[in-house]
């Protein structure tokens, strides 16, 4: 911890948009900077509040590389009056920032397993911080797979990355859009029918799943299937944000704050309030 | 706390006789020591908290009539100063507001700047806190102060206050504080407690201090020794109270059996009468919700965040985009009394339940807790009509 | 005929199947190449044959008029392609094309068809390895149609 680091947990600090990546029509990277101090750590899967002056603040996870103490990257999708504003920040544009908070992928325990990262549509982004870990440390990993599917080819995020791995000798990426025309040469299918075109041993490997809760739902169901144990998938849930501290409520999904027992929770622990209705 | 002014005379936890009108003297000095004193007023047809200078403004000879939506002020044979349960108001209001700003931003060459909300001025001095309430401020210390993040502002304003409680001597119709555990008798977490002690001629009140800053106070203010006799009243007192409870809850089990029961038929039954109008949630000394605004000025040179209370039972409250997690009245039901008895129990080590019946009182159409989890006691196993049903003969 | 019935019988469409019927099978089946762009069939054509593809990649497509055609989704090693030669009128309700060169197994549905109303033990070992596939396509559908990842409200 630094300087930068305030005391409360609600006051937010301002951040520069040092750079802007589009990666879909509606979707753009942040790379931030503070005004004072320095980036704190993060470990992968945790968020932080963004806020955009005025207009209010919402829950971003982080998608860079959590070995890359230099700033914070953001993948925000413009869904909303907050998101669009921040989605729409150019490169000079400062932010309000609270963070980072919430659980982390497990990644440190995975050690040892194969490893399956199985995304859907935006949920590459709070991955991404996992896979660089895994693939920086790649040598305490077993198999190492990256599962992904969007809604077409024209929603997948993180293009040249994605090139860039599926080019390498320690990992196997597998990709799918829900739709396509014929000029996508790829996969068409949803992200479970990936599961069993990637090599693992389902009784030592870890999955770490994010995308829409659907997504996640069927693609545990995917992996129960393929015989790999609910303690040994981790998810990534989504509610209500409003203080990401626990104190404001929004987030409970059952005996959990998302906010801060989350965003990563293992499977195993919320199977039973998935399957519940309106939990 | 206030600075003592003489060495302590009074032990702590000894107990000492304070005649009616000394109560003055016990406000006048807590005003001294710089507190706003705040306490119990009869005004608007009930029993609520406010800022307090004379004795004479506390609501005297008045009780409340409680039941399943129902509430209202009535005469009492005395002139009890504390002769009623609880009101509508809790002293949440006072150390979690319902509406309070936390920052404010100003925009400058190099983006904006945010600042801090000042500490609050003054300390606040609490006067008729039931053990309930005690409780209820010791859960939502648990919540607000006893995680990794603190709310300042909250614990800025608890550090502060100075906390008079009141052994209860009437039992509302919707109290179940001795089936919770959580009363009749204040047992921690005051700086004083007072039992009235009022028949015949005789009025006054047996005091008892619960912290050094209590036993200060009390050392100056003309006491009197209690004897034995004095004690003995002030306990049948309390337990007369615990004995006239208006309602109980059984919670043995309680956790599991709500946490386990998500689809009992029940939540659909009582969603059939709830109006998902948040009172109860509102009243509740321990709920402790709230959302944020985010405002500007029309130059959108100044930006403020102001926190407001919110509840578990608005459409908003689960909102994520695109739609509510939780849209049915049946499952907003299911969170708040879920969450109040069981998950409370996960998230803080206790209920978020302290039995004082405001939420049955103050519910429109009369909801009762305690009748609910009693109801899924009598038939955990019950199944919704949405599963079918199989008959022996075709 | 013998590398044939082994190369069959290795396709995971026929794990562990019982060697007797293999030996039924393959009397029905043919080895198929398809260069990229070339069709395995295309809609409304008779669905005379079923294709247990080995290798390449075969996308199932939707043609629309006045629209590239909609890729509703993709096959490869390992998986079958075609459920219409099971059912009467017994034609195609999609163009299935081959995206990569690609190698199959083809087994002329009336030759399978016959011999499963002859033998039904042979029928129920056809029935218990195509249902689960059907039923996993028609939840995969289902999940599509959710669009899951859409904006929400649109």
């Amino acid at each position: 911890m630094n300087a930068s680091v305030a005391p409360d947990p609600m006051l937010p600090q301002p951040w520069r948009v040092q750079a802007v990546r589009r990666e879909t029509a509606d979707v753009v990277s942040l790379d931030l900077v503070p005004l004072a101090g320095a980036p704190m750590p993060f470990k992968p899967g945790q968020f932080n509040m963004l806020y955009a002056f005025g207009i209010g603040e919402v829950p971003v996870s982080l998608s860079g590389d959590p070995a890359d103490a230099s700033r914070f990257v953001h993948t925000v999708r413009a869904v909303g009056a907050v998101s669009g504003a921040i989605a729409a920040a150019t490169p000079g544009t400062v932010l309000g920032l609270r963070g980072p908070f919430g659980s982390a992928w497990p990644v440190a325990a995975a050690a040892g397993h194969d490893i399956l990262i199985i995304a859907g549509g935006l949920g590459l982004a709070p991955l991404r911080p996992a896979i660089y870990h895994v693939l920086a440390n790649s040598e305490r990993f077993g198999r190492i797979a990256v599962l992904y599917g969007s809604r077409g080819p024209a929603e997948l995020l993180f293009h040249d990355e994605l090139a860039r791995w599926r080019g390498r000798l320690d990992m196997e990426v597998e990709i799918t859009v829900d739709h396509a025309d014929p000029s996508w040469h790829g996969r068409v299918g949803v992200v479970p029918g990936l599961i069993d075109k990637v090599a693992f041993d389902p009784k030592n490997t870890v999955a770490l799943v994010c995308g829409p809760e659907v997504m996640i739902r069927f693609t545990v169901a995917g992996l129960r299937a393929a015989g790999v144990a609910d303690d040994h998938v981790h998810v990534s849930m989504e509610r209500n944000m409003k203080c990401a501290v626990g104190l404001c409520g929004h987030c409970q999904f059952g005996p959990d704050f998302v906010c801060k027992d989350g965003a990563v929770l293992a499977y195993d622990r919320i199977a039973a309030r998935l399957a519940a209705r309106e939990i | 706390m206030p600075e003592p002014r003489t060495q302590p005379s009074v032990l702590l936890g000894a107990r000492v006789l304070l005649p009616r009108p000394a109560l003055q003297d016990l406000i006048d000095a807590l005003a001294a020591c710089g507190f706003e004193v705040i306490g119990p007023r009869a005004r608007d047809g009930a029993i609520v908290y406010d800022r307090l200078r004379r004795i004479e403004e506390l609501p005297a000879g008045w009780t409340d009539r409680q039941d399943g939506g129902t509430y209202g002020l009535e005469r009492r044979s005395d002139a009890a100063l504390f002769g009623y349960a609880v009101g509508p108001h809790s002293w949440k209001q006072f150390l979690h507001p319902p509406q309070e700003r936390l920052w404010r931003a100003r925009r400058r060459e190099d983006g904006f700047a945010i600042e801090p909300e000042p500490a609050p001025p003054s300390r606040l001095a609490f006067i008729g806190v039931r053990a309930c309430e005690l409780h209820a401020i010791a859960i939502q210390d648990r919540v607000f102060m006893g995680g990794a993040h603190k709310d300042t502002g909250y614990e800025a304003r608890r550090r502060g206050a100075f906390v008079v409680a009141v052994n209860c001597g009437t039992a509302g119709g919707t109290c179940f504080c001795a089936s919770m555990e959580t009363g009749p008798r204040a047992e921690a977490g005051f700086d004083l407690a007072l039992t009235e002690l009022i028949g015949g001629t005789r009025h006054d009140f047996l005091m008892e201090a619960g912290s050094e800053a209590g036993a200060a106070l009390l050392a100056g203010l003309p006491t009197r020794p209690a004897g034995a006799a004095d004690i003995a009243a002030a306990e049948a007192v309390v337990a007369r109270t615990a004995a006239s409870m208006g309602r109980t809850m059984d919670t043995v089990g309680l956790k599991s059996l709500l946490q386990d029961h998500p689809e009992h038929p029940r939540w659909d039954e009582v969603a059939s009468r709830c109006l998902a109008c948040a009172n109860c949630t509102m009243v509740c000394p321990t709920c402790f919700c709230t959302t944020v605004t985010d405002h500007t000025d029309l130059a959108g040179q100044e930006a403020e965040r102001v926190r407001h209370w919110d509840s578990c039972f608005t459409a908003d409250f689960s909102y994520i985009h695109g739609g509510s997690v939780r849209s049915s009245t049946k499952s907003r039901y299911r969170q708040w009394m879920t969450h109040k008895l069981a998950h409370w129990i996960d998230q803080f080590g206790t209920s978020g339940c302290v039995g004082c019946g405001r939420c049955i009182t103050w519910c429109p159409v009369g909801i009762d807790i305690t009748a609910e989890a009693a109801a899924i006691r009598a038939d955990p196993a019950a199944h919704g009509t949405k599963r079918g049903t199989s008959h022996g003969n075709p | 005929m013998e590398t044939l019935e082994r190369l069959l019988l290795g396709h995971p469409f026929f794990t562990d199947l019982d060697p007797a019927i293999g030996r039924i099978l393959v009397g029905c089946a043919r080895n198929l190449r398809f260069a990229p762009g070339e069709f395995l069939f295309r809609e409304n054509e008779p669905a005379n044959e079923f294709f247990l593809v080995r290798e390449g990649n075969v996308a199932l497509e939707l043609h629309v008029p006045g629209r590239p055609p909609l890729v509703i989704g993709t096959l490869g090693a390992g998986e079958i392609v075609g459920a219409s030669w099971l059912v009467p009128p017994y034609r195609w309700n999609f163009d299935a094309r081959a995206v990569a060169a690609t190698r199959a197994f083809g087994i002329d549905a009336a030759c399978l068809r016959d011999k499963c109303e002859a033998d039904h033990h042979l029928g129920y070992e056809m029935m218990k390895r195509l249902l689960p596939v059907m039923v996993g396509r028609m939840q995969a559908a289902r999940q599509q149609l959710l669009d899951v990842y859409g904006h929400p409200g649109t």
